[in-house]
């Protein structure tokens, strides 16, 4: 009965996602930009007749660009608020089922993981750091005005 | 009414099946209570119909039964045998009665009054009656609905699979792209695509429901309102062909019903009150709703007695929703905004419509839920005006695709004004310190280009470019170049993300035919964002209609050649007319020249007796307002404008200077002397007094100025080095260099700020001529 998780590759590094959250996992092949938005929207694209708001996670966590001019990315769809999103992640891996509940991270982290951290959750895999997909969404340039 | 009608009989028809075997059951277990309710419920729900329509046997019916039901329920009776068949021929026959009205027939003949009779209690013999009145039924009920009800989450589905089905249509496309097919292959596609195209269309518009099935109601709702609280109110409805999403509809029904009464009742006075108030006995309401951008405003504007700000910052004071200190720095318009406060009403006497204190917050936190906003506006003694503004999400909205650097975008064609090559005849374009200005047949507008706006490159160059003539709602026109223009289409628009509405540049996203993803433009967003100013007061940009004042500081001028051959121009405000008279009817009376128009005389200028010869005369009709006077002249040469600077002359005179008009030099008449010298010595001043007013300010020169000048005073700029005897500044704006006690502050708020505030509001006419006139005065002493 334990949570399960979308082990997934961004910026090289292997994290979680609530499964409950993921809606799909999708390779997009569009991508509208939205000029003037925030640097971590990639763009729009469209998934069964619904606009997804494209999020290029590495640049949300400031730890560089994904590359998107090779064309296909695959991507975890989310909801928010009522707002279809598509985060690009390097890798999709495998789910896995949580084997605790999430406690604190007591290392200091990168700043871009640390706005982003729900925590440490332990897995068959070993501890996995769980994402949480708003802050994720949100991007880094919002949480400093905030 | 007849969309209203179909949905009652709808209602009727789906509750009279769903009936059909709780009655058996009822009639099994007269003491089963759900059965008993649903019974109830049915034959309340159509009394209340009923009134509506005016259907009085409906009505009579099914109260007689609603009492007797009542009573059971209340425990008051028992259900017997008896009640349970008189209740069963009732409905019986009210199923005969919808079954009627549907068909569009007669009402069946008969009188009620038997059955009625036989719902009261220890009533007999009911069952023969019940027995005919079900065999009639039978023979009746044959004709098939028309309508059915559906669930919206259906139509969602729905529509969603239609738009699955048009994405893989296109992935079919390529893939016959890619092959050889046959002709009849490629034909059996053409017609699956058009087939699509038109299935998709009519989805789409399923959601869609005109705003006047919500309007429709209303008269009748206002009527009954307005005549139970003895006031006299006229409706004007306008704008109910908008198209709103049916569940928008349903969402914004509950506001706009409740600002309605609170309009009837608190707004519009009693009709003894309005002949006080000096207004007409009857109070006027319009309800208008047009689409503006990416939103449909709903406005409810009332003429009565507006709303009482400070009698709310006290009643908000009292009930602690602000604070003394915070209160004191509220604008007009934040004080009018705490009627939305929860807990206040400034209604002295609760009534059964309104009043209660509970309801504007409400009001407001329902449209919220939707995304909306609600605004007031109100001004004491002359009325409110309310406005609802919900967002266009899912409605559908005719759009321009136009593309810049390859990327496609849209924008709402309620926006467009026109739309001119960069290279069209009547075009021009100029840049001006970076700014880019078009003159589009002789009107200059702002322009801005998309593509820098966006940071894109545009492979095109400038003046191959299209310039689309924008209007954004309430704001004043400006050029947008794209690149290129595509194709009006009809999109579905939905909401961006946050993160992608954040850059203030957007108003939603769309899908075009490929399924690709189309961001709409909000027109106001981009003219923000290039800094395009636009005046934002709807009004003053009415008044101001014409070219934007901004680019453009000339004062255009009549050009002509007078009597004698001197080369003038005449501002061309004051130039009502022009008209021809014959020589006969000038006369020197009374010391000086006049001419006879039809029933009047006026002065006349510009001529002596020795000028005016044989035959025919043309003069030029000035006005200054009050007062006319003639003005002969030979010839006009062209209509200009003085765009060099004015030497004064050193006399006061018919000439108030000399400037350069088309590179020649010509005299520049002075009306303000005209009118003072001719219609009388009350008018002469000693010595003109001088106003100074900001020469950057459009508004001021344009509107400002002539009342100034027609209260006696000669204007000068800012950049002008004379003693000024008065200095007109707008509040908020840097402070001119000399401020006297003989400063006339102006604001753009009607409301003062407070009771130290003495500027005056620029609109207040009276008040500006009262503070120049004490200037006038205060000279004189």
């Amino acid at each position: 009965m334990n949570e399960l998780l979308l082990v997934v590759t961004i910026a090289g590094e292997r994290v979680a996602l609530s499964a409950s959250a993921v809606e799909a996992v999708v390779e997009l092949d569009t991508l509208i930009p939205v000029p003037r938005a925030a640097p971590h929207v990639a763009g729009l694209s469209a998934l069964r007749s619904r606009v997804l708001t494209v999020i290029d996670c590495k640049r949300s966590l400031e730890l560089g660009e994904t590359d998107c001019s090779d064309g296909i990315r695959e991507a975890a769809v989310v909801e928010l608020d009522g707002h279809h999103y598509a985060l690009i992640v390097d890798l999709v891996e495998d789910v896995v089922e949580a084997g605790s509940d999430p406690t604190p991270v007591r290392a200091a982290m990168e700043t871009g993981w640390e706005r982003v951290s729900q925590g440490m959750v332990e897995t068959e895999e070993g501890p996995l750091l769980l994402v949480d997909v708003a802050a994720l969404v949100a991007g880094a340039a919002e949480a400093k005005a905030a | 009414m007849d969309d209203l009608i179909a949905d009652f009989v709808a209602e009727c028809r789906e509750m009279l099946e769903a009936l059909g075997g709780e009655i058996v059951a009822w009639e099994a277990q007269p003491n089963d209570r759900a059965r008993l309710d649903s019974i109830f419920r049915f034959v309340h729900t159509v009394k209340g119909n009923c009134g509506f329509f005016e259907f009085p046997r409906l009505e009579a019916l099914s109260h007689a039964a609603e009492d007797a039901l009542a009573d059971v329920r209340a425990g008051r009776r028992q259900p017997d045998g008896a009640l349970v068949s008189a209740v069963l021929a009732v409905i019986d026959r009210i199923g005969e009665m919808v079954a009627a009205i549907e068909a569009g027939e007669e009402m069946p003949g008969g009188d009620d009054s038997a059955l009625i009779a036989s719902l009261e209690q220890g009533a007999e013999g009911i069952a023969a009656l019940a027995v005919t009145a079900a065999g009639d039924t039978a023979t009746r009920a044959s004709a098939a609905p028309r309508t059915i009800r559906l669930s919206v989450e259906l139509l969602d589905r729905v529509m969603s699979t239609v738009s699955d089905m048009v994405l893989a249509r296109n992935e079919l496309a390529r893939r016959l792209r890619e092959c050889d097919t046959d002709v009849p292959v490629d034909g059996a596609f053409e017609r699956l695509s058009s087939i699509i195209a038109e299935m998709r269309d009519a989805i789409t518009r399923t959601r869609m429901q005109r705003i006047e099935n919500l309007f429709v109601g209303l008269p009748r709702m206002i009527r009954d309102l307005s005549a139970e609280l003895g006031k006299q109110v006229l409706v004007d409805i306008e704008g109910g062909d908008v198209e709103l999403d049916r569940e928008m509809i349903e969402m914004i029904r509950d506001p706009l019903t409740h600002i309605i009464r609170n309009a009837v009742d608190h707004g519009i006075e009693h009709p003894a009150e309005r002949i006080k108030a000096g207004k007409r006995e009857i109070g006027v309401l319009s309800v208008s709703a047009r689409q503006s951008g990416n939103q449909i405003l709903i406005g409810i504007h009332d003429d009565g007695r507006g709303i009482d700000g400070k009698r709310l910052v006290d009643k908000a004071i009292a009930s602690g929703v602000v604070t003394k200190e915070a209160a004191a720095e509220l604008s007009p318009r934040d004080q009018l905004a705490l009627i939305f406060e929860a807990g206040l009403s400034t209604a002295k006497q609760v009534t059964a419509i309104s009043g209660r204190g509970v309801g504007m917050d409400v009001v407001r936190s329902n449209v919220e839920r939707i995304g909306g906003i609600v605004e007031v506006d109100s001004r004491l003694g002359e009325g409110t005006r309310m406005t609802l503004r919900v967002p266009l999400t899912l409605t559908i909205i005719p759009a321009l695709t136009v593309s810049i650097a390859g990327q496609h975008f849209a924008i709402p064609r309620s926006a467009i004004d026109e739309i001119v090559r960069a290279t069209g005849e009547s075009v021009t374009l100029e840049h001006l310190g970076g700014a880019g200005v078009a003159t589009i047949r002789g009107r200059r507008v702002p322009e801005v280009s998309l593509a820098s706006i966006l940071g894109l490159e545009s492979q095109i160059a400038e003046m191959d470019r299209t310039l689309i003539v924008l209007r954004p709602a309430g704001g004043d026109v400006y050029a947008l170049s794209v690149d290129r223009i595509h194709d009006h289409e009809e999109l579905v628009v939905k909401p961006a993300a946050p993160a992608v509405m954040a850059t203030g540049l957007y108003a939603g996203t769309t899908l075009a035919d490929d399924g690709s993803p189309i961001l709409l433009m909000d027109p106001a967003g981009i003219a923000e964002v290039g800094g395009v100013k636009l005046e934002t007061h709807e009004r003053a940009a009415r008044i101001a209609e014409g070219p934007v004042a901004a680019v453009s500081k000339a004062t255009p001028v009549l050009l002509f050649r007078g009597l004698d051959g001197g080369r003038r121009a005449l501002r061309l405000a004051v130039v009502d007319r022009i008209e021809e008279v014959s020589v006969d009817s000038i006369k020197e009376a009374a010391g000086q020249l006049r001419v006879q128009l039809g029933d009047f005389i006026l002065p006349l200028a510009g001529a002596s007796a020795a000028d005016i010869g044989d035959g025919k005369i043309r003069l030029f009709r000035l006005n200054d307002g009050q007062f006319e006077i003639g003005y002969a002249f030979a010839e006009v040469i062209d209509f200009a404008s003085i765009e060099h600077e004015v030497i004064n002359a050193e006399r006061l005179g018919e000439v108030s200077g000399v400037t350069l008009i088309n590179d020649q030099p010509a005299e520049l008449i002075d009306a303000h002397w005209l009118f003072a010298n001719h219609v009388g010595a009350a008018a002469r001043a000693s010595e003109q007094l001088v106003c100074r007013i900001p020469c950057w300010d459009p508004w001021m020169q344009n509107m400002l100025r002539p009342l100034v000048e027609a209260a006696g005073y000669r204007v000068i700029d800012d950049a002008e080095e004379e003693r000024a005897d008065v200095v007109i500044a707008s509040i908020g704006e840097e402070q001119p260099e000399e401020v006297t006690e003989k400063t006339i502050w102006l604001r753009t708020e009607p409301e003062a700020a407070g009771k130290k505030d003495e500027s005056i509001y620029r609109y207040d006419r009276a008040g500006l001529l009262i503070a120049l006139k004490s200037v006038c005065a205060g000279r004189g002493k």
